[in-house]
Parts: structure tokens; C-alpha cells; sequence
């Protein structure tokens, strides 16, 4: 069943690169479809292995356990969203590519084997190269290419810890690259550290983490919106997805010995994110860097490695999704009326757009950690973690609240209040499409900042070995 | 007493079935009328290649396998097999490519008259009434029959008498064009001088590494190595033949003539050489070294592996500053061989070894650049092939089909997932890993990071760059060669989602024997 619903969205993309008429239609339905079978997925019964390259010992295995629920009941969600929102100013290409994206990061998310993840992690690249490349600003080629090349950079290094888990794996026996023969493997410390130092790059490039952030915020202003939501939302999850799995699941030891080095990335990018965020002229820009800080707290929870730090981290990855999703797409909406993503040729659209207002505050505002929208639970709970890794963590991390407050706020102050441009072209509010998109993801921001339990519930099962385990080490 | 050495013809019959073709073909090109000889020739060819390629199928399921024949001159066992069927799976192809005459208007794309120097009267008249060599397809016959010998040479006189078989063509070959015909002619002059000179090192090593063991076999060679290593007869020895093996794959130092030899030679002759000569090379280099010079390999992978680092660093650089598509390919290909010689650092074993991880690579890498210059030739402007990158931009949205095939070959060779590069470049990777070359391993990633680059820029200019006003046009080309290109991306494709079943044919063709 959870072949299927990776082959959905595949085969959605064949169909609508092919189709002649309506392929929008046929790739809104495949989307749907995927939808629909997600959510049956949590209810079915996991697939058998099947060997799929012998004499490597790679098998198609695909599992789904409630952190994978979660990141697949995000990605599905998301795609048909912003497929409806970015109908105007995409073409077929771009919808075929998109479900391609969609069947490969649901690849990465259901993996059961190192090597089947692999190779998910690297073909999402694909059409999230063409993505950029063809759609956007007039500096697109260059950012699909910057983007691109980070990205393939990161994934060959991620090739050497790939083939080291191999070499020790064949000199234990028959080599298997399923990740619970590989969680069995008595890895030598050298051999285990190098593994994660080279997984960690992969990863940091893909989350993206300090220094190896740069191509995050030119691949947000160049792309669209659109774009930026799958690839922010959905793909870069796939990082600190990888980071809890294989990282914390497959080399504990390792992990734990290099927490220091990674809180202190994962603090810099806390705060050099949100400062830079603010200093931005560029909105979409400035929505790409606040990424940036949010992916650094979702660092820090992971490798703070406690339960709340963790099952934190977790339910941050689904509400920065939403949120930032939320974000992106708004922004889409103002840019699409004032034909620039420029804050400062934008001002006093309050009174015009009323309803385009508030949406953004309350996705500003969840952003911004906001008590009784989602995101501020799994900030707090990243926060304690960070208090008890060492209070000095923790009193720097708070900053990143202190700084989001300023950036949401200062962007919306400057947008949308002061006197109203005199224009002789009216800007038209949302019209029932665009709020038709944009209400889901406000409800489940609300939904779960009051009722984050189903959240912790499907996070905490998933954690509780990992954590039991690196106690232990301890 | 002497004794006439035993031959088993069970084995040998498709390099012979090759040669015998390559013989008639002669015959043809001297009796036959002008008017039949291009039909004649191009039948020929492919039926011979056919049968070959289904004889090495039968002599590689049949019960004689790995039998020494003429007195060990000739080992014809699993890898050896595999890689002359991969030799003439590839040339195939080549003879599709080779009869190409839609693209220029009527003509192949070889020259009317090569006797004919450039911009004279002579060679107006000569394209003026339609004349073409058909010698090239028993030229290439020749160069098959030797790649084919080369794969399963046992001992060193047989090494070299394969190895002049097939680069004498090749350099013939090379100077064939017909259009720039000048820069032709002056690569294949500097493929046969350079060629001529490491044909003359590799022999003077074969009579050092002789002196030193006594014998011409690769097993009694081994032998005497197992016992004394470290004598300087044999180490320079190996140097010295190890020059004339890395020169045929274009391993740097020895690399200089690749991009103006991949350049200046007529492109189907590009296409299927380098995709030919590095299996055959190769083939021939890992038996050279795992049978003869010590499966250990403590003598001569050091040296090795310095030659592979320099070679993927080289390549590399070189490629990203280059602006001619078939320049940009001939470093690639200088990359790419220093990636299969990181495969050539492992060790051999009974499952996943160095041999299997290569000859993946290979076939791998052989559909890959094969259909890479098929696509070249294509692509095209008033005054023939549009050699320079910048007139490729924008065919992503002209031609879609096509800028999409070459992407798929771009994407291969760069080792994304889901092509067959990527297996390959996992194998040669793993098995030099496998053996604790960590060092070259890192190096290679690091190399694969800057290959990426000009891969991707490409992609770049064909899909997301405006076309300029001289941009080239792409030709429709006849079905042979749409049928090599669509079948080349099929397998590229292929070899990357189930690789499967020849990765457990290689498993099962084992190791090289001694």
C-alpha cells in the first residue's frame, strides 16, 4: 500500500507532462488522490521487503511510523494547497515536476532502507532544479544552478557515509542496507564519526544550517512561492527528518560526541537568521532567513537530544511547515497584486485589503512563536530542552522569539499600516480561491496550538527508543 | 620437439567471425561496384557484430569458459567475455552512427576523399560527385576484432599485437572528417605520434617485465612477482607498460590528446571510440594487473592511485572551462577515467569486487557517452556540427525530447541516483573504500562536486537560457541513429533502476583467471 502511494503522484506526473488538455485538472485529481491515499496509508498494514539489488544489499522497503505520518501527512497536504494557489502564473511543467517532487520526498519519508533513501534524497533534486530554473525572477537560472550545486555537494558527501556503512556492513556479513540491519552494526568510533560528520553536511546543507545556509535565501527570491513552499516546507524537512533518523537512529554515539559543535551552528543560525531577517527588503527573502532561524531551533531540540527537546523538534517541523506555508503563500498573494516583493514600495494596504491583512498577521504571529498557534508549543518545548542542555543555550535561543516578534511585526507595520500609496489601480483582498488556500492552514495553526496532543501522541513512540538509547550511552 | 598449440575454437569463434568480416570487407571495398559498396559494407558490419555479440553469449553460457587456449595466449573467461560484448554491443551502435547520412545532406560524415588535401580542387570534385569512404566500416571491424583480442589477451605478446590492432584504425579513423577537415587531420596526427611513442614505451616495459620473469604469460608472471616483488627490473617494468595502458584510457599525464582527438574526429567515430576503446582498455588493464603484477597490489596501486587523483582532479577542472560541447565530453572523459582507475584500487573477491564495480562503470558509462555524441552530431548550424556550448541554449524549449535525452546522458555521467552512473560511481567508490583508499575516495567525491558543475550548467543553458540568434538547429536524424540514442537513454535509465540483473552477471562472470 505505501508503494502505491508513492507511485500515485509518479505516475500523476507521467500524466500530466503528457496530458494535452486540462493538465492542471489531471495533476490537481493525482494530488487529491495521494491525499486520499495518505491518509488510508495510517491505517493499513506496512508493506513486506522485497530485495531490489542483490549483490548490494539494497531492498525496496518502505515503513511508516507516527514521525513518518507526520511528514507524510504534511507533504500531502501541502502539495494540492499550493497547487490551487499557484494556478495563475504556472505551467504544466511545473505541475508535473511538483508531483514528482511529492512522490520522491514521500519516498524519503517511508524509506526503510539507507540506500532507498538515498536515492529519494538526491532525485527530489531534479525537479526541484527545474522548479526554480523555470519559474520566477529573472535571476532564476543562476539560483537553480547555486541551489543545485550545494545540494549535489552535500549529497556526495553524504555518498562516502552511504558507501562506509557498506564496507563495514560486507566485512559483518552479507552486506544489507536496511536501517534496522544497519542499527545493528558495532561501527568502530573513528569509522562512526566520520560517517556522521559526513551524514551531518548532507544534512545541514539540506535543513540548512550555518555556514552552508547561503543558497536558501537567493533560491526563495528567485523562485515563486509555490515553489518555495515545497521546497521549504517539504524538502528541507527532509534534513532534520534524516538529522532524528539516521543521525541520532544509526550513529547515537557519534551524535552525542558532536552536540557541541552543532548546538553552536544551530545558535548562530538561531540569531544570524532572525537578524538578517529583519534587515530585508525582500520579502520573500526575508521569509527564506526566518526559515533559517526556525531550522536552527529544530536543530538544537534534536540534538539537545531530551524527550521534550525531541518530540519538540518534531511537532516544530509540521508547524513550521504550516506556518511557513501559510507565510509564502500570502506573500505570493501581495506580490502577485503589487507586481514586486519589495516591503518598502508597499504601504497602508490595511484599509484595501483587510482580509490579506489579517491572514498574514496570524501566520506572522504564529511565526513568531505566538501563545495558542501552533508553533508556540514546540518552541517552548525546544526552549526547555535548550535550558537543559546548558542555561547559556537556553538564554540565547530565547532571543530567537524576541527577534521574531520584531520581524513579523516591523514587515507588517510596514506593509500594511501608515497611510494607503496613492495609485489609480485599486488592490483587489483575497478573492475565495486564495482564502480557500489559505484557510486549512490557518485552521490547523489554531487546531493545534490548542489541541497539540494528537501531535505529541504520534512524536513520542518514535522518540522514546532513541532517547532510552542515548541515555544509555551516557 | 615442437608442438602446434592447441586452439579451441569453441571460444574464439566471434573475434574470428569480427576479423573474418573485417577481411571481406576488404574484398567488398575492391570488387564491389561504387554504388553497392555503402549498403554492402553497412549489412556486413551489422550482421558480423550481430552474430559476434550473440556468440560471446553463447561462449559465456557454454561449458568452455575460462579455458586457456593457444598455449595461454588467449584466456577467455567471464569478465572477458563480458566486456567484448560490451565492446560489441557499443559498436553496434557505432556502425548506426557511422551511416548516418541524413544529417548533412546525403553524405556520411566522413570525408570524400581523404587523399584529397583540404580546400583544393580535388576535394571539391570529390564532395561535388558524392564520394564517401566506405573503408571506415572494416577499418572499424579491425579495431573491434583487436578490442575483442585485448579483453582476453593471457600473454604479453598478445597484449601488444591486440593492442596495435586496434589503435592503428583508430588513428586512421580519427582523420576522416568532413567538414574541419584540417583540425582532423591534425588530431589524428598527434593520436598516432603520441600513440606510436607509448606503444613504443609499453613494449619496452613488456621486455623488462619479461627479462624479469621469463615468460610472456601473465600467470607464470604472477608467479615470479609472488615470489620477488620488489626486483626494479619489474617495477620499472610496470611503469613503463602501465604508460602505454593509461595513454589508451587517457589517464593524466598521458592525457593531452583526448580533447583534441574527441574534438577532431568525425563524431560518430567520438562517440564510439570512447565509449569502445576505454571498455577494451580497461579490461585489458585490470587483468594486467590483478593476474600478472599481484591481486595484493602493494607494488603498484600507490602509483596508481596517484595517477587516478591527478586524473579526476585534472579532468574535472579542465572540463569547467571549456566551451566546445565535444572538448567539454573528451575532459569529462579524462574524469571519468580517473574514477574507473579509483575502481581499479580495490581488490578482486567472489561477490562485489574491483572487476565487477569497473566493468559497471564501463557499461555505464559506454550507453552514456555514446548517445551524448549521437546527440552532438544532431545538433547543428549552416557549416555542420554547432560545436559551441553557447549555441545550445534554449533547445530545452525548442526541442524537448531531445535537450530531455541529453540531460538524462548529462545526469548519468554527473552519478545522480536513478541512472546507471550512479551505480557505477557507488561501485568503483565502494570497492576502492572496501580496500582502505579513503584518501582517493575523498578526492573522487570531491571531484565528482566540480563534475557536477559543468554537467548541470548545460542543463542550465539548454532549459533555462533565452536561444541567441544564431542558435543551433537541431537535425532529424535517420532511424538508425534515433534508435542508438532512444536505446541508449533506455538502458542509461535502466541500469540505474534495476541494475539487478547485470550486477548478478557480473557476480556470476567472477574474477579474472590467471
Amino acid at each position: 500500500m505505501l508503494t502505491i502511494l508513492v507511485l500515485i503522484p509518479f505516475a500523476g506526473a507521467l500524466v500530466t507532462a503528457v496530458m494535452p488538455a486540462r493538465p492542471k485538472m489531471w495533476a490537481f485529481g493525482f494530488a487529491v488522490a495521494t491525499l486520499i491515499a495518505g491518509i488510508v496509508t495510517m491505517f493499513t498494514a506496512p508493506d513486506a521487503d522485497r530485495v531490489w539489488m542483490e549483490p548490494l544489499g539494497v531492498h525496496w522497503a518502505l515503513e511508516m511510523d507516527g514521525f513518518g505520518k507526520l511528514m507524510v501527512l504534511l507533504t500531502v497536504v501541502l502539495v494540492p494547497l499550493v497547487m490551487v494557489a499557484a494556478v495563475k502564473d504556472h505551467d504544466k511543467r511545473w505541475y508535473a515536476w511538483a508531483l514528482a517532487l511529492e512522490a520522491f520526498a514521500l519516498l524519503t519519508f517511508l524509506a526503510g532502507d539507507l540506500f532507498l533513501f538515498y536515492i529519494a534524497f538526491e532525485a527530489t533534486l531534479i525537479p526541484a532544479y527545474f522548479m526554480i530554473g523555470q519559474n520566477g525572477g529573472p535571476g532564476r537560472a543562476k539560483a537553480a544552478v547555486k541551489f543545485l550545486m550545494f545540494q549535489l555537494g552535500g549529497g556526495l558527501v553524504l555518498l562516502g557515509a552511504l558507501i562506509g556503512f557498506y564496507v563495514v556492513s560486507s566485512q559483518a556479513g552479507p552486506p544489507s542496507y536496511l536501517i534496522s540491519d544497519l542499527a545493528q552494526l558495532d561501527i568502530g568510533t573513528t569509522a562512526e564519526r566520520w560517517i556522521f560528520v559526513a551524514m551531518f553536511i548532507a544534512f545541514a546543507v539540506k535543513a540548512p544550517l550555518f555556514p552552508v545556509h547561503t543558497w536558501l535565501a537567493d533560491t526563495t527570491e528567485h523562485a515563486t512561492p509555490a515553489t518555495s513552499v515545497l521546497l521549504v516546507c517539504i524538502l528541507d524537512k527532509i534534513g532534520t527528518f534524516a538529522m532524528i533518523r539516521l543521525c541520532l537512529g544509526l550513529v547515537p554515539e557519534a551524535s552525542a560526541w558532536a552536540t557541541p559543535v552543532v548546538v553552536v551552528l544551530a545558535l548562530i543560525s538561531i540569531v544570524y537568521g532572525a537578524v538578517l531577517a529583519i534587515g530585508q527588503d525582500d520579502l520573500l527573502r526575508l521569509i527564506g532567513l526566518t526559515s533559517l532561524s526556525h531550522f536552527g531551533l529544530i536543530t538544537l531540540g534534536i540534538f539537545a537530544a531530551t524527550r521534550e527537546g525531541l518530540v519538540g523538534s518534531i511537532l516544530y517541523m509540521v508547524n513550521h511547515g504550516v506556518a511557513t506555508a501559510a507565510m509564502f503563500l500570502i506573500a505570493g498573494f501581495l506580490i502577485t497584486r503589487k507586481g514586486t516583493a519589495s516591503i518598502s514600495s508597499m504601504r497602508g494596504l490595511e484599509k484595501a485589503t483587510p482580509v490579506l491583512a489579517g491572514t498574514f498577521l496570524i501566520a506572522g504571529l504564529a511565526t513568531a512563536g505566538l501563545p495558542g498557534l501552533s508553533q508556540f508549543v514546540s518552541e517552548i518545548l525546544v526552549l526547555i530542552s535548550a535550558f537543559d542542555y546548558h542555561w547559556l543555550v537556553g538564554v540565547i535561543a530565547v532571543s530567537a522569539i524576541v527577534l521574531a516578534a520584531i520581524y513579523v511585526l516591523w514587515a507588517y507595520q510596514r506593509i500594511f499600516t501608515g497611510p494607503p500609496q496613492v495609485s489609480k489601480k485599486p488592490v483587489a483582498d483575497l478573492d475565495r480561491r486564495e482564502i480557500g488556500v489559505i484557510t486549512p492552514l490557518l485552521v490547523a495553526l489554531l487546531f493545534f496550538g490548542f489541541v497539540p496532543g494528537p501531535l505529541i501522541s504520534a512524536a513520542k513512540p518514535v522518540v522514546d527508543p532513541l532517547v532510552n538509547v542515548i541515555q544509555a550511552g551516557e | 620437439m615442437f608442438e602446434s598449440p592447441g586452439i579451441s575454437y569453441a571460444t574464439l569463434w566471434p573475434v574470428l567471425l569480427v576479423l573474418g568480416a573485417a577481411c571481406i570487407g576488404v574484398v567488398v571495398e575492391a570488387f564491389a561496384p561504387r554504388a553497392a559498396r555503402f549498403n554492402t559494407q553497412v549489412s556486413l558490419a551489422l550482421v558480423g557484430l550481430a552474430a559476434a555479440l550473440a556468440g560471446t553469449a553463447i561462449v559465456g553460457a557454454g561449458p568452455h569458459l575460462g579455458v586457456a587456449t593457444g598455449e595461454g595466449a588467449l584466456i577467455v573467461d567471464g569478465p572477458g567475455v563480458f566486456s567484448q560484448g560490451l565492446v560489441l554491443l557499443v559498436s553496434l551502435g557505432g556502425v548506426a552512427l557511422f551511416a548516418e547520412r541524413r544529417l548533412d545532406n546525403g553524405v556520411s560524415a566522413f570525408a570524400g576523399q581523404a587523399a584529397a588535401l583540404p580546400g583544393t580542387p580535388a576535394e571539391r570534385t570529390a564532395s561535388q560527385r558524392g564520394l564517401e569512404h566506405t573503408e571506415v566500416y572494416p577499418l572499424m571491424m579491425f579495431a573491434v576484432g583487436g578490442m575483442m583480442l585485448f579483453c582476453v589477451s593471457g600473454d604479453l605478446l598478445m597484449l601488444f599485437v591486440a593492442l596495435e590492432v586496434l589503435s592503428l584504425p583508430l588513428y586512421l579513423l580519427t582523420g576522416l572528417a568532413r567538414r574541419r577537415r584540417l583540425l582532423s587531420q591534425e588530431a589524428a596526427l598527434k593520436y598516432f605520434l603520441l600513440g606510436a611513442f607509448s606503444s613504443g614505451i609499453f613494449l619496452y616495459g613488456l621486455a623488462l617485465v619479461y627479462g624479469f620473469a621469463g615468460s610472456m604469460s601473465l600467470s607464470e608472471i604472477g608467479a615470479a612477482v609472488a615470489e620477488d616483488g620488489s626486483s626494479p627490473l619489474l617495477l620499472l617494468g610496470i611503469g613503463l607498460m602501465a604508460v602505454g595502458l593509461l595513454f589508451k584510457t587517457g589517464a593524466v599525464p598521458f592525457h593531452s590528446w583526448t580533447p583534441d582527438v574527441y574534438q577532431g574526429a568525425p563524431t560518430p567515430v567520438t562517440a564510439w571510440m570512447s565509449a569502445a576503446t576505454k571498455i577494451a582498455a580497461f579490461a585489458a588493464m585490470l587483468r594486467l594487473f590483478y593476474v600478472a603484477f599481484g591481486a595484493e597490489g602493494d607494488i603498484w596501486r600507490p602509483a596508481i592511485g596517484v595517477v587516478a587523483v591527478l586524473t579526476m582532479l585534472l579532468g574535472a577542472s579542465f572540463a569547467v572551462v571549456q566551451t566546445d560541447v565535444k572538448r567539454m565530453l573528451g575532459y569529462s572523459a579524462v574524469a571519468h577515467t580517473g574514477f574507473l582507475l579509483t575502481g581499479l584500487l580495490g581488490v578482486q573477491n567472489d561477490s562485489f569486487g574491483s572487476t565487477q564495480a569497473v566493468l559497471f562503470y564501463l557499461t555505464a558509462y559506454g550507453f552514456a557517452t555514446l548517445g551524448a555524441f549521437a546527440i552532438v552530431s544532431m545538433v547543428r548550424g549552416p557549416n555542420g556540427e554547432a560545436g559551441s556550448l553557447d549555441r545550445w541554449a534554449g533547445m530545452g524549449r525548442t526541442n524537448p525530447w531531445v535537450a530531455g535525452t541529453f540531460a538524462v546522458f548529462l545526469l548519468s555521467m554527473a552519478g545522480l541516483p536513478l541512472t546507471g552512473g550512479f551505480i557505477g560511481k557507488w561501485g568503483v567508490f565502494a570497492v576502492a573504500l572496501g580496500a582502505g583508499q579513503w584518501p582517493v575516495v575523498a578526492v573522487a567525491i570531491g571531484s565528482s562536486v566540480i563534475a557536477v558543475f559543468f554537467y548541470v550548467r548545460v542543463i542550465m543553458l539548454m532549459f533555462f537560457t533565452d536561444a541567441h540568434d544564431d542558435a543551433a538547429v537541431v537535425v532529424t536524424p535517420s532511424y538508425a541513429t534515433t534508435v542508438v540514442i532512444a536505446l541508449s537513454a533506455v538502458a542509461t535509465v535502466l541500469l540505474g533502476v534495476i541494475p539487478g540483473p547485470v550486477l548478478s552477471l557480473l557476480v556470476d562472470a567472477g574474477g579474472f583467471i590467471g
